[in-house]
């Protein structure tokens, strides 16, 4: 047990944390026991276990560590901090099936509205965002953090920064999820699509994100290389962009703040400009900016080969951020918003297609050289692969931002078909080639525990992805045109629950494609778990590897 | 010096980076959304929005709760089948107390934005209710559970309170009776109910839910779908004031 020498004494960080964790964990049990709502106790009461835990953890680690803290090298080598990081990989391999399971339920309940079971907590409106929160923020949040964390270490060659510091951001983030995910089924939402978490959610949020941002930064900093690696321009422009939107969409005042309902600052057509601004950057900087520094990483290790052109990535990166910014408002295309803000928004989404591709053939020209290799390793073909959705759904997009495309496709499938063929093909493939890397790596594996279940997942899910994106292309441009139809008299031709009628099939055909790719990511999980337990340990090279530049 | 060697400012130094991105990003959203506060032009001036009743912001927050704006929208477009199909395309004005707004991105049910006095509140109690007792083909869950919860009045002060901070303006009187003013809107034969009418004139008070007792949820929402786009008159409307 403890080595009681004198010279072992707690780190700041280690008491001052526990300090503030045992002040969170009895404001939390004032406010379980002061709430006013019984989602707000039941919240509060997840705080003040989750902070007990949180100190426990702190003084047992305080106990069983040596004196020292972790080197940041050993025989000149940097020390990687990678338990965090597993953490990560872990819980995105966990909130991607779970979120694609909620995705496949949805989905099914609009071909067969039985499913909802007539129970508040089972019912679409309540499960929706629960999907969307389960993907985006939980899965692809645990994946960019678990990837931004191993790629900032490598490139940087030196130990990420900070003792407790990764731990808290990664449990801390995985602890938000639980609070937004139990709040949905409980009825506990802002109303904002994507945003749709409470006031005290985006509190926390806040807190973890911030620390997010140091830790990153700070490591950048310390870092052993001249150059900032590309990948981290864009993990930077991630995290920071992703603070700056996240606070401006949500001020909110509580009702209480001993429960859980709020009200946002912002009002109606403010409100939808700052929801859109905020909506459509999160695709641009959580799952473009964040995972494009994945594509920088992982496709070129992978395919051994340097990134095609340095200059592009430059050019791109610079023309993304501040392109993307001003996309928002083709989200309020002939809506109340002013025109002069619809149109910004339509002309620079257009714009937007340039830099996009961009990224595109920097991604794919990598592979120059290297082509063969698609062949033979299917963890490679699904990241060019998710590359080429990329490129496909990033041309999509400025397409349905034309006002006349988008007076026929907006409120319609075809936007939720778009969604996923960035979502599954670009963000869920980038994903799934970055773990397929990751899981050997952080558990010193020599190779994964089976390449034919990477190939059996690859098709299995692109055939379901192209189920999923076909039937909504279809379906989305039905309902566009039977609602605009007109008779030979001059009157609507189609009512509209004959719209609704006639989307079941390709709602069943949609639900079909999800669940072809949960099958996909089931064998996933599978092969990356037995890939821990039996795969062969890789023996250490003496010489440390050069980062990809 | 070349463009290239120009940039590796940027690239050896993580705080001018983080600057430069700071930068950029800060543009665009500068640019779209700050006028948006200042621009008269951007809120026409129509007579007749007011703020909801306790009921109908109560109605509201179930709406919001339930996740009902995922497949309804609330904003009618100025096309010619949306306008035929729906009414009046949706004015900046007839939102603007709505906290958080409620215009929605997805057409999987109608737009609601004018529901209001399209169907008797016995047809909004069965569809809720159950949604394929009145159209078949419907995919919309139901919400059987609302008829059988009674509103929770405690918090509704409150709530009217909070949102006359965020910018709604509601008045002393309202607040004060705000409990008083929520059960008055369900029983118009309550002796309450004229002090509501004075209020919140032309608010609509009826027993919504059909049923006797406390208000329940079933009343607070189809009051809110029933006051939904009815406040401006069209026939006194004049677009000519509101060009922008």
């Amino acid at each position: 047990m403890s080595q009681a020498s004198s010279s072992k004494s707690m780190t700041i960080g280690e008491s001052g944390l526990a300090v503030i964790l045992t002040v969170s964990a009895f404001l939390c049990v004032i406010g379980a026991a002061k709430a006013v709502d019984a989602p707000f106790a039941f919240h509060a009461s997840l705080g003040a276990v989750a902070s007990l835990a949180a100190v426990f953890f702190i003084l047992n680690r305080y106990f069983d560590r040596p004196a020292a803290l972790p080197a940041l090298e050993i025989n000149g080598r940097p020390n990687y901090n990678m338990g965090p990081i597993k953490f990560c990989s872990v819980m995105a391999m966990f909130w991607g099936i779970a979120g694609f399971t909620v995705g496949l339920l949805i989905a099914c309940q609009l071909a067969w509205p039985v499913l909802n079971f007539d129970l508040p907590w089972t019912s679409f409106g309540r499960l929706r965002p629960l999907h969307t929160s389960a993907v985006i923020f939980a899965f692809g949040g645990n994946v960019l953090i678990a990837t931004s964390f191993y790629v900032v270490q490598k490139t940087c060659r030196v130990r990420l920064a900070g003792d407790l510091a990764p731990w808290f951001v990664v449990l801390g983030y995985n602890f938000f999820i639980l609070i937004a995910g139990t709040g949905y089924l409980l009825g506990v939402t802002q109303g904002k699509e994507y945003a749709e978490p409470e006031w005290y959610s985006d509190l926390w949020l806040t807190i973890v994100w911030v620390t997010y941002l140091l830790v990153f930064l700070v490591t950048l900093m310390k870092r052993k290389e001249p150059h900032i690696f590309v990948a981290n321009w864009f993990y930077l422009a991630f995290i920071l962009t992703i603070a700056v939107l996240h606070l401006g969409n949500n001020p909110a005042l509580p009702v209480s703040v001993f429960g859980s309902k709020s009200y946002i600052a912002w009002g109606g057509v403010q409100d939808a400009m700052f929801q859109w601004w905020y909506g459509h950057n999160a695709v641009g900087f959580f799952l473009t900016a964040g995972f494009l520094a994945i594509m920088y990483y992982f496709i070129p290790k992978r395919a051994e080969r340097p990134i095609y052109s340095y200059r592009l990535s430059i050019i791109h990166f610079w023309a993304l951020i501040f392109l993307y910014i001003w996309a928002g408002p083709h989200h309020l295309h002939y809506t109340a918003l002013p025109d002069w803000a619809q149109t910004l928004g339509m002309t620079f989404s257009i714009m937007l297609w340039m830099p996009s591709w961009g990224g595109m053939i920097n991604g794919l020209m990598t592979l120059s050289g290297a082509w063969d290799k698609l062949r033979t390793d299917p963890v490679l073909r699904m990241l060019v692969v998710s590359v080429a959705f990329y490129g496909m759904s990033t041309f999509e997009g400025p397409m349905m931002s034309i006002k006349v495309v988008n007076s026929l496709s907006h409120y319609t499938d075809w936007t939720i078909g778009h969604v996923h063929s960035g979502a599954l093909g670009w963000v869920g493939f980038v994903s799934f080639g970055a773990l397929y890397c990751l899981v050997p790596w952080l558990w010193n594996r020599k190779e994964l525990y089976s390449l034919k279940l990477v190939n059996w997942h690859f098709w299995i899910a692109t055939i379901g992805i192209v189920l999923y994106i076909s039937a909504m292309w279809v379906s989305g441009i039905l309902q566009g045109l039977m609602w605009r139809a007109y008779t030979s008299l001059g009157f609507l031709e189609y009512s509209f629950i004959e719209s609704v009628e006639a989307m079941h099939p390709f709602y069943i055909i949609r639900a079909a494609g999800g669940g072809l790719f949960l099958i996909g990511a089931l064998i996933m999980a599978y092969n990356l778990w037995m890939t821990v337990r039996v795969g062969e340990a890789e023996v250490q090279s003496p010489v440390a590897l050069q980062p990809a530049e | 010096m070349s463009f290239w060697t120009r940039h590796q400012v940027f690239e050896k130094n993580s705080i001018i980076l983080i600057v430069g991105i700071l930068a950029v990003i800060a543009i665009g959203g500068l640019v779209e959304i700050t006028p948006l506060f200042y621009l008269k032009s951007t809120i026409e001036v129509v007579d007749g929005i007011r703020p909801y009743t306790p009921l109908e912001l109560t109605g509201r927050n179930i709406y919001v709760r339930e996740g009902c704006y995922l497949c309804h929208s609330q904003m009618i477009r100025p096309l010619r089948d949306e306008v035929e199909r729906y009414g009046h395309f949706s004015l900046a004005a007839e939102s603007m107390y709505d906290h958080p707004f409620q215009w929605g991105s997805k057409r999987t049910g109608p737009d609601l934005a004018r529901v209001g006095g399209k169907y008797s509140d016995d047809w909004h109690v069965t569809h809720l209710t159950n949604p394929r007792a009145i159209v078949p083909q419907s995919v919309m869950p139901p919400y059987s559970f609302l008829a059988s919860t009674e509103v929770d009045t405690t918090m509704i002060a409150d709530n009217l309170r909070t949102s006359r901070m965020v910018g709604v303006p509601y008045t002393d009187d309202q607040i004060a009776n705000a409990v008083a003013d929520l059960k008055a809107q369900t029983d118009p034969d309550s002796p309450g109910a004229d002090a509501f009418s004075k209020r919140y004139p032309k608010a609509v008070a009826r027993n919504f839910d059909g049923k006797s007792g406390a208000p329940t949820e079933m009343d607070a929402l189809i009051s809110y779908l029933q006051m939904l786009g009815t406040l401006v008159d069209f026939k006194l409307y004049n677009e000519k004031a509101n060009l922008r």
